[in-house]
């Protein structure tokens, strides 16, 4: 470990880095279930921050009313923000779909607005504490830094995931259908297709993606009310460079922009909030239709 | 065409006319036969549980030591919620003032919404208790007249922590700064006395605020082979940045040591011990040190869901019972007037002993060092400090001179 | 692609905007307008005041939405940064009010400028998107760059003397220059509504294709409705500023954006009052809740959701609608 890299030391480069791949992971998770969604549904889901914080509320509730630990909540709690998506999805976005997908975005807007202003007015927004689970305390030296043993599991965690939904969607007969019933629902229905109950099915499997990157999120912030509110508009941002609805735009994007946050922050610290929306106006004028999307 | 836009705009007025004259009628007029006091916070947001309810509870035990009457004549209490938002805040007070006829206004965290509030006490010539907002400003380059700083502020917390810190062998400092005007001022003040006390600051670092991931700046704190990190922010950023400490083996080591500058009971009660444990603060009350002190906090217990006060909640209540004994003895409630005599009169109860206030506003009352129990020395709910020193009020606040009040000066 | 295609644009086509004079019409014009002028001495005028400004920018964001079709969900920053620049310039510069209100709108108009240029190729869904996280990069701007003061935001600002003659530390003075700006921005929205510049907006939110097979180069129609809106909300924004005497980071955050969305929605999008109604009412009801146990979101959530599901016409909406049927 001598010398330095552009005059900065290899130690903070590499640690910022690896920290950016950790955040990208959150971004990954999130942003691609919000494309799974959109490619479905065409819904720009805004209650997608607000369901990643209530996967974290959950598995709080689960284990501080419950006593049930860290591992059945990675099942549980994205189950049950899966099935709230179904109660969503089935008794207010359901009638919209004939609509402008503009009123999908205004009602999911609405929607995070009740489920945070809820869970704020019960649990005051201090923040709950949740305990990292006992497999995964301590950490690693890597020589250039202390590296928690959780934050390395988030990143396995979220790459399988990610990995597997592309597989899932790209790979199987399932996936299949799926990617028919985004272009020509119609016909799909016609080969005897339940695709209202795949609408479901799909919003559900999104926002259980964000109820699970809740749950990894839990031990590493607070449970907050607000976990939610301060990461959706950055996932927003990265859907919309990695191009609406692309599964693997969303998951590249993630990962990408984490890293190129990390570096920010060790070349200019001031700019790293704002680098994602800069490179956002940037990818658009270039691209308007984003990295990996498709001009309609 | 027109037709349609001005029987639209007649429905525009209307609509305006008849719900805005709602909330006007709900309020009384301002009458001379009530004292009400406004209790204005955060109800929600990331100071709720530091103040909140609990500031009105504790206002409401000092009004009940009058019988809730003063002068023969009986004691209200409101509550409203400023979000957090410097115009709501200064909107509720200018309003609560114009309208409703409240006399005085308690609590006001967040330094940013207690400015605000500030300048409208200023000009309404109101009486402004901040047992909340931190920074020393209020009491040096917007002090007012009728305006009193309570519990803390930014000064005290410096002096308190970074000078006692240096003390105990932490020489060399690197801060956490939030990136605000509250936290600039914090870090600038603690890097005075760390400096005056014959320490060194490596470093610092500006986060944004509500910053979810402080883990690439503790790199950058671990990185800069500081004996102590100091953390120069509040409430939310404080809680996630003394977790993710843990986390990261910061205090492990045994090199590297965390001051917390603002810290309440409240966010240890969120950290947990086993989180929070050994962490150094400065307060300017703890209910678990007298008998007074503790049959107080029982009463305010109970009412409050079994938690224990925090400085500022106990801050509210000393205050507002010390403006109440200023009415009785000045036989008004105007402000100027109330406030002159506050000024005069020593501030006697279970908060503080003879505490006194200086022509700016400052109560000047001893703060305490403390230190967070380990879980294994904690003996039960809320037993959480363990408390190191006591810091002499004329120590701990800025001089009349030194904090820079033009009022002061006449 | 429109918001409207579904829901009666209220007031369409040249011919109507022959068709009124009726007296009825009139009396209740001026009905309003009586109210207005009389309701300080009733009401607060702090309050009305911050109805009229929220008024004002709801009203200009409807310009956008309900006749150009363009859903802006990044509305706060012309709002906040015009709040910024009127309260530096009055404050530190000591510039007069009104000249700190017009720098203001030209700040937001600039900053129109840059978003439209990028934002205006796209529409519906995708356009709503890079507004709101374009916003969000101005709200990281205004976080840290110092004359904003960050957290604290700029405060204690004078309200000074329009034009040298009117000393606006007046409540009653204060009240009747808010009104007139309130006044001037809701003519300039008529008339930009009721002109050819107006009718082709209205073109390209029914048929954009169309429009640009009839010859107009209709991204250049558009980036001026998004200038002029954003100028518009700008004049909100510094007006608001003058009236609060500050300006902080609440006015560009994107639950901003959101709530002048939810004014206009409630209000009615697309007709020229709808907004000032929504505006009155969201105002209305967050200075009650604040004095109540409600929590504020919430409430303000379940309005949103009502609104998408059962009133997308919003209340000016419905009632124009149903008072237009029997008429034409």
């Amino acid at each position: 470990m001598m010398g330095t890299i552009f005059g900065i030391p290899p130690q903070a480069l590499f640690g910022q880095l690896l920290l950016g791949l950790i955040n990208g992971s959150f971004y990954a998770l999130l942003s691609l279930g919000l494309a799974v969604i959109f490619g479905m549904l065409n819904v720009i889901n805004f209650a997608h921050g607000a369901l990643y914080m209530m996967g974290a509320f959950v598995s709080w509730l689960l284990l501080t009313q419950l006593g049930i630990g860290y591992w059945w909540s990675l099942l549980l709690a994205p189950v049950i923000v899966g099935l709230f998506g179904v109660l969503l999805e089935k008794t207010l976005l359901a009638r919209l779909y004939k609509l402008d997908h503009l009123y999908g975005l205004l009602l999911t807007f609405g929607v995070a607005l009740m489920v945070e202003g809820a869970f704020r007015h019960q649990y005051g927004v201090s923040g709950q504490p949740y305990p990292i689970p006992e497999a995964l305390r301590g950490g690693q030296n890597l020589g250039f830094m202390f590296l928690p043993n959780y934050r390395g599991w988030v990143v396995v965690a979220s790459l399988v995931m990610c990995l597997g939904t592309w597989m899932a969607i790209e790979r199987t007969k399932l996936g299949a259908y799926l990617r028919a019933a985004t272009e020509n629902p119609v016909l799909v229905q016609a080969f005897g297709i339940n695709v209202p109950r795949m609408v479901t099915l799909t919003y559900a499997f999104g926002v259980a993606l964000a109820g699970l990157a809740g749950v990894l999120a839990a031990p590493i912030y607070q449970v907050s009310p607000l976990m939610g509110t301060n990461l959706i508009i950055v996932v927003f941002a990265v859907v919309v460079i990695g191009g609406m609805g692309s599964i693997l735009g969303a998951v590249v994007t993630g990962y990408g922009l984490g890293l190129l946050e990390g570096l920010t922050k060790v070349f200019y610290p001031e700019a790293s909030n704002i680098v994602v929306f800069v490179i956002m106006a940037v990818v658009l004028m270039i691209k308007p239709a984003g990295l990996f999307g498709r001009e309609k | 065409m027109n037709a349609r836009l001005l029987a639209g705009a007649a429905l525009a007025a209307l609509t305006i006319g008849t719900v805005a004259s709602g909330p006007a009628l709900a309020q009384g007029k301002l009458s001379g036969d009530t004292v009400k006091i406004g209790v204005l916070n955060d109800r929600s947001g990331l100071y709720a549980d530091l103040g909140g309810e609990g500031s009105a509870i504790a206002a409401r035990m000092a009004a009940e030591e009058f019988g809730n009457k003063i002068l023969g004549k009986p004691i209200q209490i409101v509550t409203a919620d400023h979000q957090n938002k410097p115009d709501i805040g200064s909107n509720l007070a200018r309003q609560w003032i114009d309208q409703d006829g409240v006399d005085v206004i308690v609590d006001v965290p967040n330094s940013g919404v207690a400015l605000a509030v500030q300048e409208v006490t200023r000009e309404k010539k109101t009486v402004f208790l901040m047992e909340g907002p931190a920074t020393s400003r209020l009491t040096g380059d917007a002090c007012s007249p009728t305006g009193f700083h309570w519990a803390y502020d930014t000064h005290a917390l410096a002096v308190g922590t970074g000078r006692a810190m240096v003390q105990e062998g932490g020489k060399s400092w690197f801060f956490l700064t939030a990136d605000y005007a509250f936290g600039h001022q914090l870090e600038s003040d603690a890097s005075a006395e760390v400096k005056k006390a014959g320490g060194t600051v490596k470093g610092a670092v500006r986060t944004p605020l509500n910053t979810s991931d402080f883990s690439s700046f503790l790199l950058q704190a671990q990185s800069s082979g500081a004996q102590v990190v100091g953390l120069a922010n509040a409430g939310g950023d404080t809680i996630t940045s003394i977790k993710q400490a843990a986390e990261f083996g910061l205090t492990q080591s045994g090199q590297q040591k965390l001051a917390g500058l603002l810290i309440f009971l409240s966010d240890v009660h969120a950290l947990g011990l086993s989180v929070a444990q050994d962490l150094v603060l400065t307060t300017g009350f703890y209910w678990d040190m007298d008998d007074e002190k503790r049959a107080w906090s029982k009463k305010f217990g109970e009412r409050h869901g079994g938690k224990m006060p925090t400085m500022v909640q106990a801050g509210s209540y000393s205050a507002v019972r010390h403006y109440l004994k200023a009415v009785e003895a000045a036989g008004t409630d105007d402000g100027p007037t109330v406030a002159a005599k506050m000024k005069e009169m020593p501030v006697d109860d279970m908060f503080t002993k003879n505490g006194k206030i200086l022509a700016n506003g400052r109560l000047i009352h001893d703060m305490y060092l403390a230190r967070v129990k380990k879980p294994s020395e904690s003996k039960g709910p809320w037993d959480y400090y363990q408390i190191l020193r006591t810091i002499p009020g004329a120590e701990a606040f800025a001089t009349l001179e030194e904090s820079g009040c033009k009022i002061a000066a006449k | 692609m429109t918001l409207h295609s579904h829901s009666a644009p209220a007031g369409a086509g040249p011919a109507s905007v022959q068709a009124g004079g009726l007296p009825l019409a009139r009396i209740g014009g001026v009905v309003a307008l009586a109210v207005l002028v009389v309701a300080p001495f009733i009401l607060y005028p702090v309050f009305l005041m911050k109805v009229l400004c929220f008024a004002l920018f709801a009203c200009a964001f409807n310009l956008l939405i309900g006749f150009a079709g363009l859903m802006s969900f990044g509305h706060a920053a012309f709002f906040g940064s015009a709040a910024y620049v009127t309260a530096h310039t009055v404050k530190v510069w000591g510039l007069s009010p009104e000249l700190g209100i017009l720098l203001g709108a030209l700040c937001a108009a600039g900053f129109g400028l840059i978003f439209g240029a990028i934002a205006i190729r796209r529409q519906g869904i995708y356009f709503a998107m890079i507004t709101l996280a374009l916003s969000q990069m101005v709200f990281f701007i205004a976080l840290q760059v110092p004359f904003t003061h960050g957290e604290d935001g700029i405060q204690a600002v004078p309200r000074g003397t329009l034009f040298g003659l009117f000393d606006l530390s007046q409540p009653l003075t204060m009240y009747y220059t808010v009104l007139a700006i309130f006044l001037f921005g809701f003519a300039v929205i008529w008339r930009t509504v009721h002109s050819p510049f107006g009718q082709v907006l209205k073109a390209i939110r029914e048929n954009e294709p169309r429009a640009i097979s009839l010859g107009y180069r209709t991204e250049r129609y558009k980036l001026m409705a998004f200038v002029l809106s954003a100028a518009l909300t700008g004049v909100a924004g510094g007006t608001k500023a003058i009236v609060f005497q500050l300006a902080t980071l609440t006015d560009v955050t994107w639950q901003m954006s959101g709530e002048v969305v939810l004014m206009t929605l409630l209000g009615g999008m697309g007709t020229l009052t709808g907004p000032v109604v929504g505006a009155a009412l969201v105002v209305t009801l967050e200075n009650y809740l604040a004095a109540t146990n409600l929590p504020v979101p919430v409430v303000i959530g379940a309005i949103f959701v009502i609104c998408v599901l059962l009133f997308r016409r919003g209340i000016a909406g419905e009632i124009l609608a149903r008072f237009g049927k029997g008429r034409s």
